[in-house]
């Protein structure tokens, strides 16, 4: 099983060869985007945090953004920070810089503001997109793909078809030798005794159960029932009734196989095989912090059909609901209906999924990065705005 | 067998609607190890769930073969299952003993 993917210098592949245009702070959001609006072959980060947070968090958005920049998805990087946020701009360029790819910097408090910032950043951006282009592709071992696993806008089809049938995807991923990143936690409240069950040892099913009573604890904290924010409205009006019945569905999209770790937010796995992230179910962070785990794919079941795709990880959309199917053509990539139908067996579609995300790793467009949904991105934090 | 509801574990007492059933339909629901008929006794639209048996107030609802939460209220047989009679016993800060 193989697929043709960009090999950088230090080993690690990408699906997708991009000059990322990362801002640093919430503050330098419109710099980086307005230098990437500019520059064919960039694609900009753009966040909400970075300054004014407990040093926990800091801490945590500058390993994220160096996460970020190290996925081998870009080619390299140019970095736009505002002068004065917490963020420290000399450690991410450090962290980044260690894969061996090209990181520059802009900071629109030095250059004067930002007019002279993007005309600063514009050039270096052409020069590093045009070298990135300049990149083949070659052949890779299905090995080498690191996915990230999503569920999201949930109805009753993802927990009976859609997940299950990913599940089936991600176990042959797992068999071909590759990196499967199963996150929410939020979706294993009430299914954790599985999980923590396929912990490859006792460390590893304590920590399942660690990261699910954080989580539980962090939505009590607030004084209500969680029903409507998780399950959400939408994942209701779909036949959904607790976040229990929510998360047994979700779980399914991991598969059978032995969880070999638990990892904290962003964090870059050091196995191979399945391996869990603590973050929250909504789409830009979760997305967010799968690609700063170093995720090259992600595939995603939804069942009422959730569009959000991400700037440089092509994200697969699945749907086992017909009327999702013929409703939303043009953001969903692969239908596993055909299970309820009769049509198809479980298994069959688990394959299918797998010989899509080949393809989608070799250069295949997914429905989201064809349509321009790709924005879905933001860095999940603990503690307050401060 | 073409089903219209789908029993996921033996051990469930809820079943899924895998189509738009009309009150007092008779419908086919395909287990593990076959398929049943009942009667509906309310509207059940697709993906949502019905109950099986007669559930008690505080009894336990099992889908997958497992715990999806508790029934606030009495739930006849063939009866709409949902948030209007089910409550999480999970992630409720709403409760001081949780």
């Amino acid at each position: 099983m193989e697929f043709k993917g960009y090999r950088r210098g230090n080993g690690k592949v990408g699906t997708r060869n991009y000059t990322g245009i990362i801002s640093t702070v919430v503050c330098a959001n419109e710099v980086a985007e307005r230098i990437s609006s500019q520059v064919l072959g960039t694609v900009p980060f753009l966040h909400q945090q970075g300054c004014c947070q407990t040093p926990l968090d800091i801490n945590r958005v500058t390993n994220v953004l160096i996460g970020l920049g190290r996925n081998p998805n870009l080619a390299s990087v140019l970095l736009v920070s505002l002068g004065c946020e917490s963020v420290e701009l000399g450690a991410v360029v450090k962290g980044i810089s260690q894969t061996g790819k090209r990181v520059e910097t802009v900071t629109i408090q030095e250059v004067g503001g930002s007019a002279k910032a993007v005309a600063e950043g514009v050039p270096l951006a052409q020069e590093m997109a045009r070298d990135a282009s300049r990149l083949e592709r070659t052949v890779c071992a299905a090995g080498d793909l690191v996915l990230g696993l999503k569920c999201g806008s949930s109805d009753t089809t993802s927990g009976l078809f859609s997940n299950p049938a990913l599940g089936i995807a991600s176990d042959l991923l797992v068999k071909a030798g590759g990196t499967s990143i199963l996150g929410e936690t939020t979706e294993f409240i009430g299914a954790e005794h599985l999980l923590a069950a396929r912990g490859k040892d006792k460390t590893v099913g304590e920590g399942i159960i660690e990261l699910v009573r954080r989580m539980e604890d962090r939505a009590k904290a607030v004084g209500c029932d969680m029903r409507g924010g998780q399950p959400t409205g939408g994942n209701i009006k779909g036949g959904l009734t607790t976040i229990e019945e929510k998360s047994l569905g979700a779980i399914a999209k991991s598969g059978h196989s032995p969880i070999e770790a638990v990892y904290d937010y962003g964090v870059t796995p050091e196995q191979k095989g399945l391996v869990i992230m603590d973050s929250p179910g909504r789409e830009p962070e979760i997305l967010t912090g799968l690609a700063a785990a170093g995720c090259n794919l992600i595939s995603f079941a939804t069942g009422r059909g959730a569009p959000q795709g991400f700037p440089f990880v092509p994200v697969i959309k699945i749907t086992g609901n017909r009327v999702t199917w013929d409703k939303l053509r043009d953001h969903m990539d692969i239908n596993v209906s055909s299970i309820m139908e009769g049509t198809e067996t479980l298994p069959s579609a688990g394959k299918r999924i797998f010989q899509e995300m080949m393809e989608v790793a070799s250069g295949k467009l997914t429905k989201a990065e064809i349509c321009g949904y790709t924005k879905s991105m933001d860095i999940y934090v603990v503690g307050p705005v401060i | 067998m073409k089903i219209d509801a789908i029993l996921i574990h033996d051990k469930d007492n809820v079943a899924v609607a895998l189509r738009d059933i009309h009150k007092d339909e008779e419908i086919v629901i395909g287990k593990e190890d076959g398929c049943f008929r009942m009667e509906v006794s309310e509207a059940i639209p697709f993906g949502h769930k019905f109950a099986v048996r007669y559930l008690g107030k505080d009894e336990t609802v099992i889908k997958y073969g497992e715990v999806i939460g508790r029934t606030t209220v009495a739930i006849p047989l063939g009866a709409h299952a949902h948030i209007h009679n089910i409550e999480s016993l999970r992630g409720r800060g709403d409760l001081k003993d949780n």
